[in-house]
């Protein structure tokens, strides 16, 4: 040792430091805790906190009846209501043995396919203003309202909507709702085309996420990332095509899959699946076909309301199942459907009862968190924002 | 049911495949609803996991997701679920370890890395221990919880509720105090609606004992 000469040498040795990010930060898109190991500017390790909105949603789910779980579902990714709706509704149908009806099932797509934009336009919008641009989140915002719109036309909440439920959907599209969506649905990649001339091209949005957060494809696949994020990896894997659900084999639409796996394929990657959700919407509404759009079982499906005012047994059934409720046989079924965020899938385990035994809900964003250390590891402290924008988390779903 | 309940030939293959190659790891290996569904002994896991990943003809590439089930009668009251996909067959499998609280299950983070997460939820949500997990951590729960909130004897409302004390200026624990009791209703009414047999139908139903004599003596 060199006595202390009270000069410090250029080469005093610097410690790591911990960096605490969040719980409340802007960019932490709800309530994460990052707790950051720091070489510098250079991240070593990041430890993400999660649980912070943790409600025990899948315990509450044990103790209410299969109509009563549905609410939940809403509440867990609150960017895309509908489609988790739709994976409970279906996990709840295989038990049942049932199928809805064919209008139901293009008024889904429909619905999950409106709520997949909502998803994406939040998503991308946000992640520019967390990378610097402000403009695309109040353009898209004013989309979002439209489409939220739909949500109250077609069952009277903007949010949490409650409409898609096992056997169908709680009622059909109100008069005019068909061509109003067709009319937004034609005017809608104009505003894509807006919003990719203030990103796609912008370069300082390019210096942020070109090369940042690279996932390769075994990568991708060893951390279990499924949806955008797989497909920004070059995988072109989407469960709407390989494993189709209600009736997305009739629909036709291709997979955009990134060649790099950085946050700019991501991105782009979610621009060009609103393009094809844009041609799915015009799928369904062309083709949707009338009739019922509840199951034609008092068992499972409540009856009309003006059949309740004239008839006893419809009244009875009505009231056993708003107390009651259905009971689905006993069994166990996954169901992985294709939410905006990734696989979103319902491992309901019925013991005969009203109520599931076990309702476990596998959530896109858990998974994609865990590959957060793994991805920002060697990347500077900037790039935290940038690559939790691109892999699109939702607290909601995360925690449950 | 649009998601065909019918195994595909990839499934079927798999699932004879499975009965077959690791049968003295395998408890029972079947295709219920159009679903591959196996279950393994405890002490196997690595070695299932690692075959269903390397197998040619399994090939389940990618561990999607991992949890706990609470059956409380059971001996073994914890099964241990985990959900593979193969991309390239595009099939799944459903994995079913039993394990209990003092019984560990063997870690599959080296065989699936993303199993790190899954497998502290499931340690924090059920208690079941992974043995040879690097960071088996809560990890929903709150910082300093006791007890694990998903099993079946634990209370829905928890036992601890915290608030903001203006006095002690912190955030204070205390045990849960409801304004009214905790409200579960049965409704699983024996009511079944009217029977499709009246009393007295069964007599109706039951052979005489004596046959009637054939013709005359």
């Amino acid at each position: 040792m060199t006595p202390d000469t009270g000069v410090h040498s250029p080469e005093t040795e610097i410690e790591n430091y911990t960096l605490n990010f969040g719980p409340q930060h802007p960019a932490a898109h709800g309530v994460l805790r990052l707790v950051l190991e720091m070489d510098g500017e250079v991240i070593d390790r990041v430890d993400p906190h999660i649980g912070l909105l943790h409600r025990g949603t899948e315990k509450l789910i044990e103790y209410k009846t299969y109509l009563q779980a549905i609410p939940y579902f809403d509440r867990l990714d609150y960017v895309s209501p509908m489609n988790q709706e739709q994976a409970f509704a279906l996990a709840v149908e295989r038990l049942l043995g049932i199928t809805a009806p064919p209008r139901a099932q293009y008024i889904r797509m429909l619905f999950a396919e409106l709520t997949r934009i909502l998803n994406h336009i939040m998503n991308i919008a946000s992640y520019a203003m967390d990378v610097g641009a402000m403009t695309p989140f109040l353009w898209t915002f004013e989309e979002r309202e439209k489409l939220m719109g739909f949500y109250d036309d077609v069952c009277g909440a903007r949010m949490h909507a409650n409409y898609i439920r096992p056997g169908g959907v709680a009622q059909d599209m109100p008069a005019g709702l068909k061509e109003r969506i067709a009319d937004w649905a034609d005017k809608y990649p104009k505003m894509i085309d807006d919003l990719e001339s203030l990103l796609t091209e912008n370069r300082i949005f390019k210096q942020r996420t070109v090369d940042i957060g690279v996932v390769s494809a075994e990568q991708a696949i060893a951390w279990g990332f499924t949806g955008p994020n797989l497909r920004a990896s070059g995988l072109a894997w989407d469960l709407r095509k390989s494993q189709p659900y209600d009736g997305y084999e009739q629909m036709q639409f291709d997979i955009p899959v990134g060649k790099h796996g950085d946050c700019y394929d991501r991105y782009l990657v979610r621009i060009l699946e609103m393009r094809e959700s844009i041609r799915i919407i015009k799928q369904c509404l062309e083709k949707m076909p009338s009739g019922p759009v509840r199951v034609n079982d008092r068992k499972v499906m409540a009856p009309p309301r003006a059949e309740m005012k004239t008839s006893m047994e419809a009244l009875i059934h009505h009231f056993k199942l708003y107390t009651e409720g259905f009971k689905v046989p006993a069994g166990e079924t996954y169901v992985a459907t294709e939410a905006p965020k990734g696989e979103f899938a319902v491992y309901l385990i019925s013991d005969g009862t009203n109520k599931p035994y076990r309702c476990r809900i596998k959530a896109p964003g858990f998974i994609h968190l865990a590959g957060m250390d793994a991805m920002l590891r060697g990347h500077m402290l900037a790039d935290v924002p940038a690559v939790l924008g691109s892999i699109d988390i939702v607290f909601g779903e995360v925690d449950r | 049911m649009n998601q065909s309940a019918i195994p595909s030939e990839s499934l079927r293959d798999a699932c004879a495949h499975i009965q077959k190659a690791i049968a003295e790891d395998v408890v029972s290996a079947e295709i219920v609803r159009g679903e591959l569904v196996a279950t393994i002994k405890r002490s196997s896991v690595t070695r299932v996991m690692t075959f269903l990943r390397d197998d040619p003809t399994c090939q389940f590439s990618q561990l999607i997701d991992i949890c706990g089930v609470d059956y409380p009668e059971r001996e073994e009251r914890f099964e241990v679920v985990y959900h593979l996909l193969s991309m390239n067959k595009n099939t799944r499998i459903r994995v079913k370890v039993p394990a209990s609280e003092d019984t560990p299950v063997a870690s599959v983070n080296d065989i699936f890395p993303c199993a790190d997460w899954l497998e502290r939820e499931v340690w924090d949500m059920y208690g079941v221990y992974f043995s040879g997990h690097p960071d088996l951590r809560r990890i929903l729960t709150d910082y300093g919880f006791d007890g694990h909130p998903l099993r079946k004897d634990f209370p829905l409302t928890g036992y601890v509720e915290m608030r903001y004390d203006e006095d002690q200026k912190r955030v204070t624990y205390e045990p849960v105090k409801l304004a009214q009791d905790f409200r579960t209703f049965d409704f699983l009414s024996p009511w079944e609606g009217i029977q499709k047999l009246l009393p007295g139908d069964e007599k109706a139903a039951v052979p005489p004992a004596v046959p009637p004599k054939q013709g005359g003596a």
